[in-house]
């Protein structure tokens, strides 16, 4: 008899916690992975796909499913792989390529014979332009990604520096010694904030 | 030509300046140590600098830095602090150790000037306390005192104390020495006699313990010294009262509540204030910019602490002294307190968040 | 109680003046007694299309234009701006980019004028009867003739002039502090045109609705209270104080000012309105006056031409665009050998990296130094050692040791927690640092750091919007393909079987 008690409180008790994990799991259902999107609001999301997938997205993915190392973003450098170690729980490692300067896309309209290439090549829809007509590079909106240059039949796209302006001029780092060493320590294991 | 930011005048401190002021607030209490100690004072003192200043330049020069820091009296301040926190009978090779542990495992080891977390002399007085435990608390009668049996004004008897021990000079170690009044009042109180009978037994008496003449160690003795010191630092701006005021006034507030409850368990607060190294401590080991809080909020709690632990040690600890201790342990908590203990910025309400 | 405290503070010296931290600088004034004297005109002068802070200006005339004094020349298209005006008669020569004071070195457009030694000059209608006038009539006089804070801030003054019902001004402070190191145009300005500033501050008050004036003077240009004093009582005006502050370095600062006079402080991200205070130069008044009075747009300024280096200091009488190195060669100075020249003071000023950049609105001192007076190239910075000296004279009362940390170690979130952002690079710090560290400079770099991050991450923001929206665009265009098709396989056959049948 007093087996039974215990057999049947037992299996209530398990029923009521097994009914209660099932309500939390309905209620506080995540959806999607939320580590995807964690990483992808830290990629530059210039869509180049200089990483080796072809966008931010299937970075983010492949980062979080853990295929793609977390070195591979180039337009982001050294903060973005800082954050990815931090997101991912791991050791910050060197960047895979040397980050390059911030580059625009311009269009030689004297050249372009205004075949719509670059505009569907285009990741972030930043080319203007109708099919027979010069096409244009917003600049604002063109993050570099160099997308557009290899379709282009005429090769009339140049990557252009991006112009410096006074407004976006950064003071650099102090020029002494102690500014040196931290900055040599800082790329070999200090973290980026 | 690099590009160099506003401001382009400079008020010219400079750190060299900043130790030298130090040094020269401890002249007092150096030149109270020679008085009271002769000779063995100035051979422990000059032991110690030196070896500092040359462990520093050793250090300086296996790390590939510029050894010209050498000269920027932080080395020699350190020395000179761990020599005034020595027994005067402590031999030459102990105080080279010592000196040695002070730069290399105190400060180099951090990263140099600046970045270590603890105090390096506190921390090289507590390694030798902890490695030879009876040379480090045995003390010699000054000079001045009718106790005294050995003339450490004659060059060559202090020259063998100190370079021999005192054997060399005819005499057993306890023959030259006396009880400090901080542990006497400890070993009588673990053998059932009253703080107030101890003081009686001992002989004490506030005006000894504040001009010097009691036994101690080189730089510890006289309150005065360490006060006038403590002062002109003060009135130089290069420390704040806020630490200072808050260790001192925190040991006297908590001895002197005490010793209302049981004037037999708990010694009185002005004891308290003129023993052991608690003046040295609060004035100038507390006070050591590198190891203490920056804000001014930050100086008062740690001060407070130092007080708290440093009474708590001496009244219920193992070991007699506690304020040495009661600094170390509070450095650690400096980058804590830092963060906690920033002021209120302009414009800003007092309820901001205390930051990430 | 803490205005207990604060009265405490001063007496023990803690807080010499009524505002917290702040230095003992030297004094320097070296053209205090040096009446302001006339520059002569350049063959060619330069006009930044900025020159005041907010958004740049546009061209409103052409190369080949001639333009009159006063003209406007270039219009302003967003809010906070302020228009630029020709500063003499002459020719438009050409329009482009050109090297400006700043520290990168980097150019702005330029509109280049040949004076042609004619004096044609445009004004705005003269109104001696301003009272008579609405005051938002005034303010865009104000803003018409491109008035923006002389102090060396250069915000555009009219944005300052509003009559807000929530925020009435109470207290209208003139700033006659000019603490910096040399300086000396507000101290003769005052001295010499006591006058017209009054009848400045007269129309500001009018403006704003101001009860109470204070022209705040340091104690240290007594000559200039008393003149101001009896400029006061010339003008028999009410309810306006001439008080002489204690020296201390940077009560010219609007936030630290404002705080000695009223106790109060502005609050973090908010203007001097927010707690019925305006602050206003006592140049700028001045510029006022006369667009007000006479109708005259901002096209010259008096700068402070000093410093050791320099053969004849003085104060000169500027107009907008004359190249640095001409007005050095005024005052004596062609041989730069060894020398530097800083824009502004030495304390908040920028050492300029080539003279050939234009005077601007923002110019209030031109210094020579040598070599070995510029701290920042001859002193190693070396390591901190938490004396906290620079947290005591930081008048804003940040940390600023554990800031530079931050900064350097590119913890910039953490540096924002510790209110970097509220710098206002007053250089106290630096000042007093006994290792050399160049605490603003770290600052400086933190805030670029900062901007850049932030610029980085609304345009990924905006980037990401702009690839969405094209997948969902080609998504749209797959999904309408494929309906097109299955509508035409559904079609197909039905015609098969209407061939058949």
């Amino acid at each position: 008899m007093h087996v039974l008690i215990a057999v049947a409180s037992l299996g209530g008790f398990a029923l009521i916690a097994g009914l209660l994990l099932s309500l939390a799991q309905k209620k506080f259902r995540v959806e999607g992975d939320p580590m995807v999107e964690k990483i992808d609001a830290v990629l530059p999301q210039t869509q180049c796909g200089q990483c080796g997938y072809p966008g931010c997205k299937p970075y983010a993915e492949a980062v979080a499913r853990g295929e793609a190392d977390i070195n591979h973003c180039v337009p982001g450098g050294e903060r973005t792989m800082h954050q990815l170690a931090d997101l991912m729980g791991v050791e910050p490692k060197p960047l895979a390529e040397e980050p390059t300067a911030p580059m625009v896309a311009f269009i030689r309209e004297d050249d372009c014979i205004g075949c719509t290439l670059c505009i569907k090549a285009c990741p972030v829809d930043a080319i203007v332009g109708a099919p027979k007509q010069y096409h244009t590079v917003i600049a604002d909106y063109c993050t570099g990604c160099t997308l557009c240059v290899e379709p282009c039949p005429v090769d009339c796209i140049d990557m252009l520096l991006k112009p410096e302006l006074i407004e976006h001029w950064a003071w650099p780092l102090p020029e002494t010694e102690r500014a040196r060493i931290g900055r040599e320590r800082k790329g070999s294991h200090a973290r980026a904030a | 030509m690099p590009i160099v930011s506003s401001p382009h005048l400079h008020g010219g401190d400079s750190i060299r300046l900043t130790m030298m002021s130090v040094i020269l607030a401890l002249l007092p209490a150096s030149l109270m140590a020679i008085y009271l100690f002769g000779w063995l004072a100035v051979f422990i003192i000059t032991t110690s600098m030196a070896t500092c200043m040359l462990a520093e330049w050793l250090c300086l020069r296996c790390m590939g830095r510029s050894t010209k820091a050498v000269w920027d009296g932080s080395a020699a301040l350190t020395g000179l602090l761990l020599a005034l926190t020595l027994p005067p009978t402590l031999p030459w090779w102990m105080v080279v150790l010592g000196s040695i542990f002070a730069i290399v495992l105190g400060k180099q080891v951090y990263g140099g000037l600046g970045f270590n977390l603890f105090n390096p002399a506190l921390s090289a007085r507590v390694i030798l306390l902890i490695s030879f435990p009876l040379q480090m608390t045995t003390w010699i009668v000054p000079m001045g005192d009718a106790r005294a049996v050995v003339d450490l004004y004659d060059i060559a008897v202090a020259w063998s104390l100190f370079w021999s021990g005192p054997e060399a000079i005819g005499h057993t170690l306890d023959a030259i020495t006396m009880a400090s009044p901080l542990g006497h009042v400890k070993t009588e109180w673990t053998v059932g006699v009253g703080v107030t009978d101890a003081l009686v037994h001992y002989n004490y008496s506030y005006l000894d313990a504040f001009l010097g003449f009691e036994a101690g160690s080189l730089g510890e003795t006289s309150a005065m010294a360490l006060l006038v010191g403590g002062i002109y630092l003060l009135a130089r701006h290069t420390i704040t009262w806020h630490i200072p005021f808050a260790y001192l006034a925190t040991v006297a507030l908590l001895a002197a509540v005490f010793n209302a409850i049981d004037a037999e368990r708990f010694a009185p607060p002005m004891f308290h204030l003129l023993a052991g190294g608690l003046m040295l401590c609060a004035f100038f080991m507390a006070t050591d910019p590198v190891s203490s809080p920056v804000t001014p909020l930050g100086r008062l709690f740690f001060g407070m602490g130092c007080g708290i632990l440093t009474w708590c040690i001496r009244t219920f600890g193992g070991y007699p002294e506690g304020a040495m201790f009661a600094v170390l342990l509070m450095n650690c908590a400096v980058p804590l307190i830092d963060h906690y203990c920033r002021p209120r910025v302009y414009g800003h309400s007092v309820d901001r968040d205390a930051g990430s | 109680m803490p205005a207990l405290l604060k009265r405490l503070g001063q007496v023990l010296g803690w807080m010499p003046a009524g505002f917290f931290g702040g230095i003992e600088v030297p004094d320097r004034k070296l053209t205090a007694h040096e009446p302001i004297r006339e520059c002569p005109v350049p063959d060619v002068l330069i006009l930044p299309m900025k020159q005041h802070i907010g958004e740049q200006c546009h061209p409103c005339v052409h190369i080949g234009d001639h333009v009159l004094k006063g003209q406007k020349i270039a219009a302003t298209e967003g809010y906070m701006a302020a228009p630029v005006h020709a500063p003499v008669a002459g020719k438009v020569v050409k329009i482009e980019e050109h090297r400006i004071a700043h520290p990168s070195g980097l150019g702005l457009p330029c509109i280049f004028i040949e004076p042609d030694g004619s004096d044609g000059e445009h004004r705005y209608e003269p109104w001696a009867d301003w009272e008579t006038r609405d005051p938002a009539e005034l303010r865009e006089r104000v803003r018409e003739c491109g008035i923006v804070g002389l102090g060396g801030a250069v915000f555009p003054t009219f944005i300052k002039l509003v009559r807000d019902q929530h925020h009435p001004i109470n207290t209208l402070i003139l700033n006659g502090i000019e603490c910096e190191p040399y300086l000396t145009t507000d101290h003769r300005l005052m001295l010499e045109h006591a006058d017209e500033i009054v009848r400045g501050l007269s129309i500001l008050r009018y403006m704003v609705g101001a009860r109470e004036c204070v022209i705040a003077i340091e104690d240290n240009k007594q000559d200039a209270v008393e003149v101001m004093r009896q400029a006061v009582v010339r003008a028999s005006l009410t309810g306006v104080r001439v008080i002489a502050m204690p020296t201390r370095y940077p009560q010219g600062s609007e936030k630290q000012l404002i705080e000695s006079i009223t106790g109060k402080q502005v609050p973090a991200g908010k203007l001097p309105v927010h707690i019925g205070v305006l602050c206003q130069n006592v140049a700028t008044a001045r510029a006022v006056y006369h667009a007000i009075e006479h109708g005259r747009a901002l096209t010259e300024r008096v700068v402070t031409v000093s410093g050791e280096a320099m053969p004849r200091p003085g104060n000169l009488r500027i107009p907008f665009g004359a190249p640095v190195r001409f007005v050095l060669a005024q005052c004596g100075l062609e041989d730069l050998d060894g020398v530097h020249v800083l824009h502004g003071g030495p304390m908040m000023g920028e050492r300029l990296r080539s003279v050939d950049v234009p005077v601007v609105k923002a110019t209030n001192g031109l210094l020579a130094l040598h070599e070995e007076q510029i701290h920042g190239l001859n002193a190693e910075e070396q390591p901190c050692i938490h004396c906290g000296h620079c947290g005591e004279v930081c008048p804003i009362r940040l940390v600023p040791n554990l800031l530079a940390d931050h900064c350097r170690n590119d913890a910039f979130e953490r540096a924002e927690a510790y209110q970097l952002f509220d710098c206002i690079e007053c250089g106290c710090c630096s000042y007093v640092c006994p290792s050399s560290i160049p605490l603003v400079h770290y600052f400086r770099y933190g805030k670029g750091q900062l901007a850049q991050i932030r610029r980085a991450e609304t345009f990924a923001e905006e980037s990401r919007r702009r690839s969405e929206a094209r997948e969902r665009r080609l998504a749209r265009e797959r999904e309408a393909k494929q309906a097109r098709r299955r509508a035409r396989k559904a079609s197909t056959p039905a015609q098969a079987e209407d061939g058949e049948g």
